[in-house]
């Protein structure tokens, strides 16, 4: 990345805009969330559906094999939740 | 082999969380499947779009596969010359994709596609349809349907949408293909099957835009697959010049389609019945294409 | 006109003489500088570039990958495209092209990828006409392009491959255009001297992008979102630095290639007779060398007349320029251009310049040769001697027209 001490140095720096992969690259995301999608494991049949079509790549397989949200990012939009099969994910409003 | 969600999770992710994309983003659905697909081995062309601000600004990008962000009407002909540049290098083995917005692809960028197709380029040319100029706020686009409010066409769009896989496939494209979001798996195998071709390959992706399309943002893959289930935007795949339909789901009628989206909210009973015209008729087309065998050469 | 007869047994042995185009010592040029992109679309007078290079391509003579576009525009965006996975790239334009192009030419200086181009310089419509006129290229004169002209077939070639080695070099990366005067350079033969491939090769090793390039092992993402606030003017600054760089190691490398080859056109300027001078005339292109016949002419009768070549016209050789007029009695700066509303752009740039450091030699300023007018020595030698006069009467208006024909019927 680019610093100061390049505009003092006599070599020309070529500054060039690249940017690199990062999580997060808008921020911590989670903090847009106004419903929380929370899943019922009791109801979960595994299928990673939800995994499938979550625009944000926030859930992982968790523990037993489940699939589990990272609340970081996830934005909570909640098509996870519109989209599985047996019902078991649950939007909840956020608190605060 | 066909595609299935446990193939996919074995791939990499090449969309990491915490983008700028908006909550329930049709786009990213696809670009997270498509990457995943492609793999790593991939580089992406993209002119101005949605996609140019998720990346998210300087210095980090949600992108991780290599990006080249181009202007507006130049991404077909940069990937153009990446394709013949890596040929000269002997890296062939690297995959060159353009991932253009509807605008760039039917309006401003009709003519470097046009021209890269007819080169032949061995590359993949993916358009995610939002149906309007999305980044700049909803404007109509080549691709807006007919009725459709946008911020420039209050009263709903008058025109037509561009047919462009047809357009595409009359450049004699060995492989074009349309898919949808609402069914994701469709879609993969698409691109899966597009990878292994040579020459220029086209997919046209529709990506429902929940604050351009005024609808709740969970529903974003619910339209995407209503949208096919009541024919109005039918899958198909057109392979070296012959259509097939990828998909005949038991048909809805359109307003169940139509009365989940703001953007429709002005349509008349008489708008609507000449949409469920135009998507008979759409579909009765296609359907007797496919019967003729090869339709395009 | 300096035409290069002198032969060198020791430097020119392995070499080659051919009778040459302007376009065609260009399309050698590509080829000796082992270009292996090149991007092109047809339009006159470039197209003699291409065709001979497609030739080349073709019978296996170059290897290169030969793009036939649908449009400047993408002509300029493959050939970003090709430089930003680490291939050399060429391509060819004029005019009417040109100017598609300017989009794609801020894109090619902003991505620091280092395209080559040759600029056959043909007016600007409407009304259409192809012949000679700078308008085209100093139209582009604020893309971040290093923008050289050129007045003999073998400057041409020689300068292509020069730039090759001052757009690639670290601390440069950037885009380069080589204009040349539409027919009287691109269709009229000269004797042009080929160098040896394997000095070449020795001058100008391959490309390799020292910065950045699109490369899976490195996924980074090109040109996105960058703020306010966010090293934006940094980066243009980091241009401009780089043009600075550029000037200097065009004076550098232009020296080299010259005694390597037994081949000078001198730095970013060429002087002719300007030693003892106390006029000068600045100009660039084929007047250029037809000035030097005016100075040999006017020097017969007695006027001590010299002249500078800007063969470098961005980055602009102000140190040079202010070293050669401080303390003469006038300049005559000779466009064949127009900047709207105000002068001819050289003669804006020199006048700026001698304003920045308070030298106050006069500036007499003179457009002329617009659209293919054929301007000759004798033409020059009286825009000198008016050029003269006005200066000893203290008048030098901001723009003067010559060669302005009468119509009878409009």
């Amino acid at each position: 990345m680019f610093t100061l001490a390049d505009v003092t140095q006599e070599k020309v720096p070529v500054i060039v805009p690249i940017s690199h992969p990062s999580e997060g690259s808008a921020g911590r995301t989670g903090l847009w969330r106004v419903f929380k999608p929370i899943i019922n494991t009791n109801k979960c049949k595994k299928c990673f559906i939800c995994w499938l079509v979550c625009p944000e790549e926030s859930i992982e397989e968790g523990k037993d094999g489940y699939p589990e949200i990272d609340y970081t990012y996830c934005k909570g939009c909640g098509v996870c939740s519109d989209n599985c099969p047996t019902g078991a994910i649950s939007l909840v409003k956020e608190e605060g | 082999m066909v595609v299935k969600i446990t193939d996919l999770r074995k791939a990499g992710k090449y969309l990491l969380p915490g983008s700028a994309a908006c909550p329930g983003c049709g786009l990213a659905i696809a670009f997270r499947i498509v990457s995943k697909v492609l793999g790593k081995n991939t580089i992406y062309f993209i002119p101005a779009c949605c996609t140019s601000v998720i990346q998210a600004p300087y210095p980090k990008s949600a992108f991780n596969v290599p990006v080249y962000n181009v202007a507006f009407m130049a991404a077909a002909a940069a990937a153009s010359g990446a394709v013949e540049g890596l040929k000269a290098l002997g890296r062939e083995d690297i995959q060159v994709v353009v991932w253009a917005g509807d605008g760039g692809t039917v309006d401003i960028g009709i003519q470097a596609l046009s021209g890269a197709f007819e080169r032949n380029h061995n590359l993949i040319y993916i358009c995610y349809d939002n149906e309007a100029y999305m980044n700049t706020g909803i404007q109509k686009s080549g691709s807006t349907p007919f009725g459709a409010w946008t911020t420039t066409t209050p009263k709903g769009k008058i025109g037509i949408k561009k047919n462009m896989p047809f357009i595409v496939a009359s450049h004699g494209a060995p492989y074009v293909a349309t898919a949808s979001i609402g069914y994701p798996l469709d879609l993969a195998n698409k691109v899966k099957k597009a990878k292994r071709i040579e020459g220029p390959k086209y997919i046209h992706i529709l990506t429902p835009c929940p604050p351009g399309w005024r609808f709740p943002m969970e529903k974003t893959v619910k339209i995407g697959k209503l949208a096919v289930d009541s024919y109005v935007w039918p899958l198909y795949e057109i392979e070296k010049g012959k259509l097939r339909l990828t998909l005949k789901p038991r048909r809805i009628p359109v307003e169940e389609y139509l009365k989940l989206q703001g953007r429709f909210r002005n349509l008349t009973p008489e708008d609507i019945e000449k949409i469920r015209g135009m998507v008979d008729e759409q579909w009765e087309i296609l359907q007797k294409l496919e019967a003729i065998g090869k339709i395009f050469f | 006109m300096k035409v290069i007869t002198r032969k060198d047994e020791k430097t020119r042995e392995a070499g080659e003489w051919k009778i040459l185009t302007g376009n065609h010592a260009v399309s050698y040029a590509a080829k000796l500088a082992r270009v292996q992109v090149v991007p092109a679309y047809p339009i006159t007078p470039q197209t003699t570039i291409v065709e001979l290079i497609s030739e080349l391509i073709a019978s296996g003579e170059m290897n290169a990958r030969m793009i036939r576009v649908e449009s400047e525009h993408s002509a300029m965006a493959a050939a970003i495209g090709a430089s930003a996975v680490g291939a050399r790239v060429f391509t060819a334009t004029a005019s009417q092209g040109l100017l598609l192009m300017h989009e794609m030419l801020h894109w090619a200086a902003g991505s620091r990828t280092p395209v080559g181009m040759a600029v056959v310089n043909r007016a600007v419509g409407p009304p259409w006409n192809i012949h000679a006129d700078h308008q085209d290229a100093i139209s582009q004169r604020d893309t971040g392009w290093i923008i050289s002209f050129v007045s003999s077939n073998q400057e041409a070639l020689d300068t292509v491959i020069t730039l090759y080695k001052v757009a690639e070099h670290p601390e440069v990366l950037l885009p380069f255009m080589v204009c040349l005067d539409g027919f009287v350079l691109s269709h009229t033969y000269m004797p042009v001297y080929l160098p040896p491939q394997d000095k070449i090769d020795e001058f100008l090793p391959p490309y390799d992008p020292p910065h950045w390039k699109l490369d899976p092992s490195n996924p980074i993402s090109f040109g996105a979102l960058v703020l306010p606030n966010q090293p934006y003017q940094e980066m243009r600054w980091s241009i401009h630095r780089s043009m600075e760089k550029a000037l200097e190691l065009f004076e550098k490398y232009s020296k080299e290639y010259g005694e390597l080859f037994d081949l000078k056109h001198g730095g970013a300027i060429e002087e002719y007779g300007a030693e003892d001078a106390e006029y000068l005339i600045i100009t660039a292109g084929t007047i250029a060398s037809e000035a030097e016949v005016a100075v040999d002419e006017m020097r017969k009768n007695g006027k001590k007349v010299g002249l500078l070549k800007i063969r470098l016209y961005r980055p602009f050789p102000s140190n040079t320029i202010i070293r050669e007029l401080k303390g003469r009695k006038g300049a005559i700066v000779l466009d064949r251009s127009i900047s709207f509303g105000l002068s001819g752009p050289i003669s804006e740039d020199v006048r700026a310049v001698l304003h920045s450091f308070n030298i106050d030699t006069p500036v007499v300023a003179y457009v002329t040769g617009l659209g293919g007018r054929d301007i000759t020595y004798a033409d020059i030698e009286n825009m000198v001697s008016r050029g003269i006069s006005l200066i000893e009467e203290g008048k030098t208006p901001l723009i003067l027209w010559y060669k302005m024909r009468r119509f009878e019927k409009w």
